[in-house]
C-alpha cells in the first residue's frame, strides 16, 4: 500500500523500510501501556491547581488557611514555594529559557498574566478534598487592563505585561518597556529593484489564530521525593532530560538527585516540552513526605498550557508573466502568550525558503500578549508563515494564468542555494516531490460543482542535536536498544530496523526502550523532527560499537587479528585467508561473551549535525456548501520527501496525521475568548478538531531523496505535513469560491459572509 | 458524600467496590479498580478514550456514575483479548498501525466491536460515523477506519 518513489533507485536493505509490527503495539491494543495518570504509587497524594479567573490582574493576597485546616489537606503551594530567579540578559540565543519566566509561569508572582495561569496549589489525600480545598483559597486581585491581539499589542500606547520588558535588538536601546520582545529580520538582494521587475505585485494581510495540540491525554504526573533529598518524576513528557534540567535550575536542586522517567506519552505534537505541574507536584511531595500526583483536566490543559502562536501578517510578492518570482517582503507579529519567546527566527526562515527570490525580506515581531505562553506545535513558527505566502503565490499564479505546481518548479531551491535565515542546502528533493505532484492523477482529477483544488508546499529544516543510546548484548543473543526519546511517533520501530540492518539479524530480537535519565547520557527533547534522524545515528553508532566487540571476541576466539574478522549477516567471518575457520553467529558470541573478557554493550553520545531541509506538498479538494458556508474535504494528498522511509507505514502516519492536523487548523480550530479574556471554548465539544466523518482517506506519496549525511539518508518527518496542509486547505476554499480568504480558520460563518459580500457585489 | 457499595461484572469477573455519590464509573475503573486501560482524555464525554460497554452498549465512562452500574456488566479494553489471543480487532490494528500514540486505541476498539456487532458489514462511511464520537490526534483516522473495515471482513469470514 505504501507508495513510495526512490528517484536515486532501491536499497537492499533488510529491516529499514520495511514495515514491522511496532514494539509498543500490543501494549497499546489492551490497554496494557501506562500513561502519565496510569501509575499508582502507595501513599500517593491528589495534586489540584487554582487558576486565576482573571487574564490580568495584579495579585494583592493570598490566604491559604482555610484550605489548609481542611481535613485531608496535607500541603499548600504559593510562588512563595517556587524560587525566584533574575531575568535572563542580553545576548539572547534563538530560544531563550529565562527561569524568571518559566517561575512566574508554572505559578504567578506578582501578577497573573492569563485566565488559568496558576495562583495555588494543594495536595490532598483524595482528588474530591483538593478540589474542595482549592475553593477555600481567598486571592485578592486588582484587575488590570488586558490585551490580546498582537499587533495592538506591539502599538507604543498598549498596556503592557512586563514593566521590566525592554525590546531586544533595537538600537537606541528602549527606555520604556514594551509587550515586543524581540524582531528578527532576514534580508537578501535589492527589493525595490524586485518589485520593480515584476509584471505583477500582489499585497495583502492575513491572520491566523492560536491553536492546540490538542492531543488526547492530559499532562500527568507523580513526583516521589525521599528525606535525602532525591527526587523521582514519572511525566508525560516530549523530553525528560531537558525536564531534569529546567526543574533543577528552577528549584536549584542538584541533576543527579532528579530522576525523570518518561510515561507513555498519549500524544505531544509540541506541547509537552515543558514544565507545568512538575515543579508544583515535586514541592508538594517535599512538603508531605508522599508521593504527589497531578493530572490536568481537559479546560486546564487548554486554559492553561501553550497553544501555538496566533499571527497577523502582511506580505507583498512579485512575479514575472513566466512564473518567476521577483520579489517578496513580509512582516509577522507572532503572539508569544503571557512570557516572551514565540518561533520568530521559523516565520523568517519559512516565508519565501522553498523559493530562490533574489529579492526579499522578512521581519518577525515576538510580541507578549494576556493569553498562555505558546509551546511548540509541530513545525513550530512555520505553518502560520507557509500559509500567507503560498496563499499569495496561489494568487498571483491564478491571475497571471499559470499553473500552480509549475510555478513552484520554477522558483524551487536545489542544492547550493540558501534560506533566508543562512542554511546553505545540501541534496533537497523539492523538485522531485512537485514532479511526483504533477505525475499523481489527483493533480488532473475533474472537479465537481462547489468544489475547488488547492495546492501548496512547505519548508521545514529539521533537527539534530543531542542523542544519546545504548545497545546492550544478553546472553542469549537477544538485545537491547535504549534511547532517551520518549516515542511519540513509532521512533521504537525505527531504532530497532535501523539496529537489526546494521547487525543482519531479525528486528524480533532486540527490544527498544525509553530509559531513564539516570541511565542513560543526555538526549535532547522529541522535537523537531529530530529523533530518527538523531537519536537513530547515536543507535547505529552504538549498534556498530557493539559489533566491533564481537568482531573482536571473535578473533580472540580464533587467534587472529581483528581486522581480518568481518561482520556480514548476523555473524561474525574470518576473511578468505581462513578457509578453516567457520563463521560464528550473534548467539554464539553472545553465549561465550561473559566468559571471554566480559558483557558485551555499545554507547553512543552526539551533537548530530548535518540535518537537511524537508518539503512536502499536498494537493486538496473541498467542497463548499453555498446555503452553510460548510467545507467538506473530499480529497487530499501528501507528497513529502522522507530521506529514506525507515518504518514506511509510520511515516505515511505521521503524514496522514498532520496533513488531518491542518485540515482542523484551517477550517475549525481557534481560541475564543469574551470581553474580559476568558477562554470559551475550553472543551472539546466546542474546540472542534477533526474526527473521523471529517476528513477523507488522506492519500500519500513517499520520495525518497536520502540525505547523505545520516547512515540511512533520514530526513525528520513529523513536522513537514502540518507546514503545508492548512495553506493548501484554505487555498483549495479559495479556489473553490473564487476570493481570499485571509483569517483563518475557514469557518462557516466567514465562507458565507464572504459568499454574500461576493453575490451582494455580482448584483 | 454519601457512599454507595456496588456490585457488578467486569470483564466477566464479580467486582465489588464502595464510590462516592459524585465519582464516575470512569474514576471508579481507573482509580478503585486499577483497570487503567481506560483512559480518561476529557472528562466530559467528548473525546470517546473512556468507551467501555455497559450492558452491551458502548458508553463514555466518564459520563455515567459509578452508583449506577450496580447490578451490570462491564467490557473494558482489559478484557477485549481472549486466553492470551488479541481479538481480530486489536491484531488489525497492529497490522495497519493504526494507532501512534495509543492514548486512543482503547477507546476506539471497544466503540469499533460494539458497532461491528450491530452492523458486521459497514461501509466507509459508517465506519467514520460510528467512530466519530472516539478522537484520534495522531493518525488522522485513515488506518484506523482500513483496520476496522479489515478486521469485520476478517470477522464475517470466520463467522461463515
Amino acid at each position: 500500500m505504501n507508495e513510495i518513489k526512490t528517484p536515486r533507485g532501491g536499497s537492499n536493505y533488510q529491516w529499514v523500510g520495511k514495515n514491522t509490527p511496532r514494539p509498543d503495539g500490543v501494549d497499546k491494543v489492551t490497554g496494557r501501556a501506562r500513561y502519565g495518570d496510569d501509575m499508582i504509587v502507595p501513599g500517593m497524594l491528589h495534586g489540584k491547581i487554582l487558576r486565576s479567573p482573571h487574564a490580568h490582574a495584579k495579585i494583592l493576597s493570598i490566604d491559604t488557611s482555610k484550605a489548609e485546616a481542611l481535613d485531608g489537606v496535607k500541603a499548600v503551594v504559593t510562588s512563595a514555594d517556587i524560587p525566584d530567579h533574575p531575568m535572563a540578559q542580553p545576548p539572547y540565543p534563538p530560544i531563550v529559557n529565562d527561569f524568571h519566566d518559566i517561575s512566574r509561569n508554572v505559578m504567578a508572582r506578582e501578577k497573573v498574566l492569563y485566565d488559568g495561569h496558576a495562583v495555588a496549589a494543594v495536595a490532598a489525600i483524595s482528588e474530591e478534598i483538593a478540589r474542595d480545598a482549592i475553593k477555600l483559597i481567598k486571592v485578592e486581585y486588582k484587575v488590570l487592563q488586558h490585551i490580546l491581539d498582537p499587533r495592538e499589542a506591539a502599538q507604543p500606547d498598549a498596556v503592557v505585561l512586563h514593566e521590566d520588558l525592554f525590546t531586544y535588538g533595537v538600537e537606541p536601546k528602549p527606555t520604556k518597556p514594551s509587550n515586543i520582545f524581540r524582531v528578527m529580520h532576514g534580508e537578501r538582494g535589492d527589493l525595490n529593484a524586485g518589485f520593480a521587475e515584476a509584471d505583477l505585485v500582489i499585497e495583502r494581510e492575513f491572520s491566523s489564530q492560536p491553536v492546540h495540540q490538542g492531543y488526547i491525554e492530559p499532562m500527568a504526573c507523580i513526583a516521589t521525593t525521599s528525606e535525602d533529598g532525591a527526587v523521582e518524576l514519572w511525566t508525560s513528557t516530549q523530553g525528560h532530560f531537558v525536564q531534569r534540567t529546567l526543574l533543577s535550575k528552577l528549584l536549584n536542586m542538584e541533576m543527579a538527585k532528579i530522576r525523570v522517567t518518561a510515561s507513555e506519552i498519549g500524544g505531544g505534537f509540541g506541547g509537552k516540552t515543558t514544565v507545568y505541574a512538575e515543579p508544583l507536584a515535586i514541592r508538594l511531595s517535599q512538603k508531605t513526605g508522599r508521593p504527589v500526583r497531578m493530572t490536568m483536566t481537559r479546560s486546564e490543559v487548554f486554559r492553561a498550557t501553550g497553544p501555538t502562536v496566533g499571527s497577523k501578517t502582511r506580505i507583498k510578492v512579485g512575479m514575472k508573466k513566466d512564473g518567476t518570482i521577483t520579489a517578496g517582503e513580509a512582516e509577522i507579529w507572532y503572539q508569544a502568550g503571557a512570557f516572551k519567546g514565540s518561533p520568530i527566527g521559523r516565520a523568517v526562515d519559512t516565508f519565501f525558503s522553498p523559493y530562490t527570490v533574489a529579492n526579499c525580506k522578512a521581519a518577525a515581531y515576538d510580541v507578549c500578549v494576556n493569553r498562555p505562553k505558546v509551546a511548540a506545535y509541530r513545525a513550530p513558527g512555520a505553518t502560520m508563515a507557509c500559509y500567507p505566502m503560498e496563499s499569495v503565490v496561489n494568487e498571483l499564479a491564478k491571475e497571471l494564468g499559470l499553473d500552480p505546481v509549475e510555478v513552484r518548479l520554477k522558483n524551487a531551491v536545489k542544492e547550493g542555494d540558501e534560506s533566508l535565515m543562512g542554511t546553505k542546502h545540501g541534496r533537497i528533493g523539492l523538485v522531485e516531490v512537485l514532479e511526483a505532484v504533477k505525475e499523481h492523477p489527483h493533480y488532473k482529477a475533474p472537479l465537481g460543482d462547489n468544489e475547488g483544488r488547492g495546492f501548496a508546499v512547505g519548508y521545514w529544516l529539521h533537527g539534530g542535536g543531542l542523542s544519546s543510546a545504548a545497545v546492550n548484548l544478553m546472553d542469549d543473543g537477544t538485545l537491547g536498544v535504549a534511547t532517551g526519546n520518549p516515542d511519540i511517533g513509532g521512533s521504537r520501530s525505527s531504532m530497532r530496523a535501523m539496529a537489526a540492518e546494521e547487525l543482519g539479524v531479525n528486528v524480533e530480537l532486540l527490544k527498544p526502550i525509553i530509559a531513564d535519565t539516570g541511565s542513560l547520557g543526555f538526549s535532547y527533547l522529541t522535537a523537531g523532527s529530530r529523533t530518527t534522524y538523531a537519536t537513530g545515528m547515536a543507535v547505529v553508532n552504538a549498534t556498530r560499537e557493539v559489533i566491533d566487540k564481537l568482531r573482536a571476541l571473535a578473533a580472540k576466539k580464533w587467534d587472529i587479528p581483528v581486522e581480518d574478522v568481518r561482520w556480514d549477516a548476523g555473524q561474525a567471518i574470518a576473511t578468505d585467508n581462513y578457509k578453516d575457520i567457520k563463521p560464528l553467529s550473534l548467539k554464539e558470541l553472545a553465549g561465550m561473551a561473559t566468559s571471554m573478557g566480559g558483557p558485551v554493550a555499545g554507547h553512543s553520545e552526539i551533537n548530530a549535525s548535518g540535518q537537511g531541509a524537508t518539503f512536502c506538498a499536498q494537493l486538496v479538494d473541498v467542497e463548499i456548501d453555498p446555503d452553510t458556508g460548510f467545507t467538506s474535504t473530499k480529497r487530499h494528498t501528501v507528497f513529502q520527501d522522507a530521506g529514506r522511509a525507515i518504518s514506511p507505514d509510520y511515516v505515511e502516519g505521521q503524514m496522514q496525521g498532520g496533513a488531518v492536523q491542518g485540515i482542523g487548523w484551517a477550517l475549525n480550530e481557534e481560541y475564543i475568548y469574551d470581553d474580559e479574556a476568558r477562554l470559551q471554548n475550553t472543551g472539546f465539544l466546542d474546540y472542534r478538531m477533526p474526527v473521523a466523518s471529517d476528513v477523507p482517506m488522506i492519500d500519500t506519496v513517499i520520495i525518497e531523496v536520502p540525505n547523505p549525511n545520516h547512515p540511512y539518508g533520514v530526513r525528520g518527518v513529523g513536522e513537514p505535513p502540518l507546514v503545508s496542509a492548512p495553506a493548501a486547505v484554505a487555498n483549495a476554499v479559495e479556489n473553490a469560491i473564487g476570493q481570499t480568504m485571509s483569517d483563518l480558520p475557514l469557518s462557516p460563518p466567514k465562507i458565507l459572509a464572504a459568499l454574500h459580500a461576493q453575490a451582494a457585489g455580482d448584483d | 458524600m454519601a457512599r454507595h457499595l456496588i456490585n457488578a461484572m467486569v470483564n466477566g469477573d464479580r467486582v465489588e467496590f464502595v464510590c462516592g455519590t459524585g465519582q464516575t464509573l470512569l474514576d471508579v475503573l481507573r482509580g478503585e479498580l486499577h483497570l487503567t486501560g481506560t483512559k480518561n482524555g476529557c472528562g466530559t464525554g467528548d473525546c470517546g478514550a473512556c468507551t467501555v460497554v455497559l450492558n452491551g452498549r458502548p458508553i463514555n465512562a466518564c459520563l455515567v456514575l459509578g452508583a449506577e452500574v450496580d447490578g451490570s456488566e462491564i467490557e473494558t479494553i482489559e478484557g477485549m483479548a481472549q486466553g492470551g489471543e488479541l481479538h481480530p480487532l486489536q491484531q488489525k490494528f497492529l497490522d495497519h498501525a493504526a494507532l501512534q500514540c495509543g492514548i486512543c486505541t482503547p477507546g476506539i476498539l471497544k466503540m469499533a466491536q460494539a458497532y461491528l456487532e450491530t452492523n458486521p458489514d459497514p461501509t466507509e462511511t459508517e465506519v467514520r460515523f460510528a467512530l466519530a464520537g472516539n478522537l484520534c490526534r495522531c493518525t488522522g483516522y485513515d488506518k484506523i477506519v482500513r483496520a476496522v473495515l479489515d478486521a469485520a471482513a476478517e470477522m464475517r469470514a470466520s463467522e461463515t
